[in-house]
């Protein structure tokens, strides 16, 4: 990266890293988002209890899955930043690599259960459950995918020894991901 | 307020005064801190060899005239919030007894009016139907139910002061009574596409002998 | 902690003499100055302004003289007056008031107040542009594809903005909806480096109370949006479903909620008028703090005020949605939080009138804009309480009481503010002065013709004109000869005001080309961007005289000093 950074980039005046508080900034925009999203299906859900009968189509086998592969995407998030820490940069490269791997995954699962709920009429427009089902967990599965390409980038630059500090963002930013998805869990599969 | 517009309701005073008394309380403050503020301008206009005060915010005699005002200001709204739950039930969460029930249906881009008929019940055969004209008795207490067929669309009767947006998929209740006989606008008072500006409807309010003989269907010369 | 870490990667490390970032015309669009992002949304948001003020001229000649040709437009259809007066407002609201008070005020002036070198993350902030630039295409676009530009209001209810065959603009629709998406992402983008870089990118000895308050009114604002706009932009995705692939988040035939969308909207749309309020308030503070020579009277009152206003944002919105259907009971609750936002909004009042006391008053063209900043949205902020008391807005909903109250609370912040921030900070910007005559003629031509326009909409509404008609002919009641005089009035008001305007674009133009060469600190202010050259090159200061601060922002007429001013980087 041959972009000069300036003096403004480097100073700390609070002390605690500047990348760290973009990092939580863009956390809180997305709290916000996806906090005002599920707070419509939520609201929706309680007064609509007919959709007990559309959620119960989905597969909570598959969520549960899912979401193990996350949790455990999100660990090895946390031990490329302690390798990142002890400033072994292709180490953290390489865990970052596994928690890519996590988030393809994730993907892949999903298209699969994706492609058979549909293929079975459960379409964005089948009722107002599905209608939220496909938008909120697509919203999420969209940020899965923006982070591991994101991830791939800092991976790259680690493995090079560079930005190292880049490595916990990303992964405060995989936590937040993971995070939503213990919300969409329970909402979109465990409540029939 | 009825300078601008007449009142035609019962509850039209009662809105009428609550605006009064908002304007007489919020006239005071606003008289008050502009006269203030050009005063200051004027009189601490820059002259030569006159500096400034250095004040830092802390001086009790200068912080004075912010925490009283600003306490008088709070008593003013509790004022204002007690008379605005007081007409606010009387129009919206109260629901007098009704000598009679009238459906309202918006839809674009006309109001539609289903009057109970002879019999005063709604939805019976004899109901009287009509497109862009209500025709109601004075002094006569009325509920209306409110629908909306495909966007929302508001039922706004200003000489009433009355106004309640119709919803799809719902059927709101509300409430008037007419006290003053005349013709007057309803308004359609949400923006409903490209015919909001002529939803135009008219209010009849008549007297008994006229109201009977509408309602008998005796056509009459004069509304 | 203070210090600033300046361990610099030596493989990243250029001299600024040696970076000068793309050279020729190419910096106009690749540029990651701050200043030249400031520029950049500054221009942007005055072209908009034009455009948002034809429309209003369109509208406005529609409305006095019904039926009319209007020259440089034609007659106007009802669906084109609806779309005009749509896009008037969103436009206004999301690409003049936002860009310029927020975009490029704050990026121009953040870091050089602060004593910082550029942003934290200047290429996000080009980023943050270049969406920004995008989004405004996109808007412009939708005016002119098949079907017209969207005509539901800025607000955008559905089942209308949801179905085309109620709105009977498809493409349209769907362009603006996304067009504002963009511009939310715009600026949540652009709040990472305003926050970032006033906590940490400040010049060593600033302390949090040492910081300019237009500089925190700027970041709050930024907060207070980031907070607010989350479930719109979730809202905005559920509307973009329904119009283009048939979902019916919105349908209450399929189980979906109209007032959904409403609350989703006004939770943002309260906060987002503090959004605007806070960077004029700010601008306001700055100029009559230099202008009267005098401390800004209770600095950390005036903060904690302001947090506390947008706090209590939060809690007001459905006073939008008194008569939309909610559950009447509702209605206290925000009759009661509604009022209790006037009490902190009269304290900030109270605090900048105190600052004019014991003052060295000077009237600059700058300090006319400020004053009539305080003193227009003043009668913004009283005729509100009308609006907060719920049993009053049931007959004001709607009426043009609403549109007069939010006129002269948006007027002052989206165009006095403007020209208060522009007047002052010009001689910084472009190295000459403005002149003084012009700008005084160009100030009392357009605040008088701008009471003259909103005063007789005032009267209007409390007659039951409602708004968003072309036409009042088709309403007896509306259509006599006394309201139309008022239409008349208002509009002729409006043309005076456009041609006034004139005389402002001639005066930047003179100014820039040969007016008097400005200095360093013309105006013998405190604040750091004083400091530096007129205007600042790259990197606003030579890389190894960054300032360096010891004192608050408003140290003037200290008792102490000869000098009625005592700038931040001067060495006690």
């Amino acid at each position: 990266m041959s972009f000069p950074k300036p003096q403004a980039t480097l100073r700390s005046a609070t002390g605690i890293p500047t990348g760290r508080l973009a990092v939580w900034w863009l956390i809180a925009s997305e709290v916000v988002i996806f906090g005002g999203l599920l707070g419509s299906y939520l609201m929706h859900r309680l007064g609509h209890p007919e959709w007990a009968d559309a959620a119960a189509h989905t597969n909570t086998w598959i969520g549960a899955f899912n979401t193990f592969v996350l949790l455990t995407s999100s660990f090895t998030a946390v031990l490329a930043h302690k390798a990142a820490e002890a400033g072994d940069g292709k180490k953290a490269a390489k865990l970052l690599v596994l928690t890519m791997g996590g988030a393809v995954t994730f993907v892949l699962v999903k298209s699969a259960e994706w492609a058979y709920e549909i293929s079975h009429g459960y379409t964005i427009t089948a009722n107002n459950f599905w209608s939220f089902y496909y938008t909120a967990a697509g919203l999420h599965a969209l940020h899965v995918i923006a982070g591991a390409i994101i991830m791939g980038i800092i991976a790259a630059d680690a493995y090079r020894g560079r930005e190292l500090q880049r490595v916990e963002l990303i992964g405060i930013y995989w936590h937040f991901v993971d995070v939503v998805w213990i919300f969409l869990f329970p909402l979109l599969y465990i409540a029939k | 307020m009825d300078r601008f517009l007449i009142q035609a309701s019962t509850y039209a005073a009662d809105i009428d005064g609550l605006i009064l008394l908002v304007g007489v309380l919020v006239g005071f403050w606003f008289v008050a801190c502009e006269g203030i503020f050009f005063w200051l301008i004027w009189k601490f206009r820059a002259r030569p060899g006159v500096k400034s005060e250095y004040l830092t915010g802390s001086e009790k005699k200068i912080r004075r005239w912010i925490s009283i005002p600003h306490l008088l200001v709070l008593v003013c709204d509790v004022f204002i919030v007690i008379g605005s739950i007081q007409v606010w039930y009387k129009v919206k969460q109260q629901l007098p007894e009704a000598d009679s029930t009238i459906r309202v249906t918006g839809q674009q881009w006309a109001w539609t009016f289903q009057h109970p008929g002879p019999d005063n019940e709604l939805d019976t055969a004899d109901d009287i139907v009509t497109i862009g004209e209500l025709y109601v008795e004075v002094e006569k207490t009325y509920h209306f139910q409110l629908q909306a067929v495909d966007v929302l669309h508001s039922f706004s009767v200003p000489v009433f002061r009355l106004k309640q947006d119709a919803v799809p998929g719902r059927s709101i209740t509300g409430w008037f009574q007419p006290t003053v006989t005349g013709e007057f606008d309803i308004q359609c008072a949400e923006i409903c596409g490209i015919g909001h500006g002529m939803m135009a409807a008219r209010i009849f309010i008549q007297d008994a002998n006229q109201h009977a003989a509408w309602v008998a269907g005796i056509p009459s010369t004069t509304p | 902690m203070a210090e600033t870490a300046v361990a610099v990667q030596s493989d990243e490390h250029h001299a600024h003499e040696d970076h000068h970032g793309p050279r020729g015309w190419l910096k106009y669009i690749w540029s990651t100055d701050h200043k030249m992002i400031g520029m950049q949304y500054m221009f942007t948001g005055m072209f908009m302004a034009l455009i948002g003020g034809f429309m209003a001229y369109v509208f406005r000649m529609q409305l006095a003289f019904p039926g009319i040709s209007v020259p440089l437009y034609g007659q106007v259809s009802p669906g084109e007056y609806n779309a005009l007066i749509t896009n008037h407002g969103t436009i206004m609201i999301f690409w003049v008031a936002m860009p310029v008070l927020i975009a490029a005020f704050g990026n121009y002036l953040i870091p050089l107040m602060i004593g910082a070198d550029d942003m934290v993350f200047p290429r996000i902030n080009r980023l943050s542009y270049q969406i920004f630039f995008l989004s405004a295409v996109v808007l412009l676009a939708s005016l002119f594809v098949e079907g017209g530009g969207f005509g539901g209001a800025w607000t955008a209810y559905p089942p209308l903005s949801a179905v085309a065959e109620y709105n009977q603009t498809d493409l349209g629709s769907s362009l603006w909806l996304i067009a504002v998406a963009l511009e939310f992402v715009a600026f949540l983008l652009g709040g990472i480096n305003f926050i970032t870089t006033l906590m940490n990118s400040r010049a060593p000895g600033m302390k949090a109370y040492d910081i300019p308050l237009v500089c925190w009114m700027i970041v709050i604002a930024s907060i207070l949006f980031m907070l607010s706009v989350g479930p719109l932009l979730a809202g905005a995705v559920m509307l973009l479903f329904d119009q283009t692939i048939g979902t019916g988040f919105y349908d209450p035939a399929r189980g979906g909620d109209p007032i959904l969308w409403q609350h989703l909207f006004w939770f943002f749309g309260h906060p987002e008028v503090y959004v605007v309020l806070l960077p004029a308030l700010g601008v306001t503070i700055e100029i009559i703090a230099t202008f009267s020579r005098k401390k800004v009277f209770g600095y950390k009152l005036m903060l904690y005020t302001v947090v506390a206003t947008g706090v209590l944002s939060f809690f007001v919105w459905a006073h939008h949605q008194f008569i939309a259907g909610i559950d009447p009971r509702m209605a206290n609750v925000f009759t009661v939080t509604t009022l209790l936002i006037s009490v902190p909004i009269a304290e900030l009042c109270f605090v900048i009138i105190a600052t004019l006391y014991g003052g060295s008053i000077t009237l600059t063209t700058p300090m006319l804009w400020a004053l009539a900043f305080v003193a227009e949205f003043l009668i913004g902020g009283v005729t509100g309480i009308f609006l907060g008391a719920s049993g009053a807005d049931i007959y004001f909903h709607d009426t043009y009481f609403v549109l007069a109250h939010f006129h002269y609370t948006f007027f002052p912040i989206a165009i006095i503010g403007t020209f208060a921030a522009f007047t002052y900070w010009f001689p910084k910007m472009f190295g000459k002065m403005m002149n003084e005559t012009l700008g005084k003629i160009h100030f009392w031509g357009t605040i008088i013709s701008f009471n003259v326009i909103f005063i007789p909409l005032f009267v209007l509404g409390m007659g039951g004109q409602h708004r968003r008609i072309y036409n009042y002919q088709h309403f007896p009641d509306l259509a006599g000869p006394e309201m139309y005089q008022l239409r008349e009035i208002a509009t002729v008001a409006l043309l005076v005001m456009l041609a006034f305007q004139l005389v402002f674009f001639y005066n930047c133009i003179r100014s820039w080309m040969s007016g008097e060469k400005a200095g360093k600190n013309p105006w013998k202010s405190n604040t750091l961007e004083w400091t530096t050259e007129s205007p600042p090159g790259h990197g606003n200061w030579p890389a190894d005289q960054m300032p360096n601060v010891y004192r608050g922002p408003y140290e003037y007429s200290h008792p102490d000093r000869e000098e009625d001013y005592w700038p931040q980087n001067e060495p006690t």
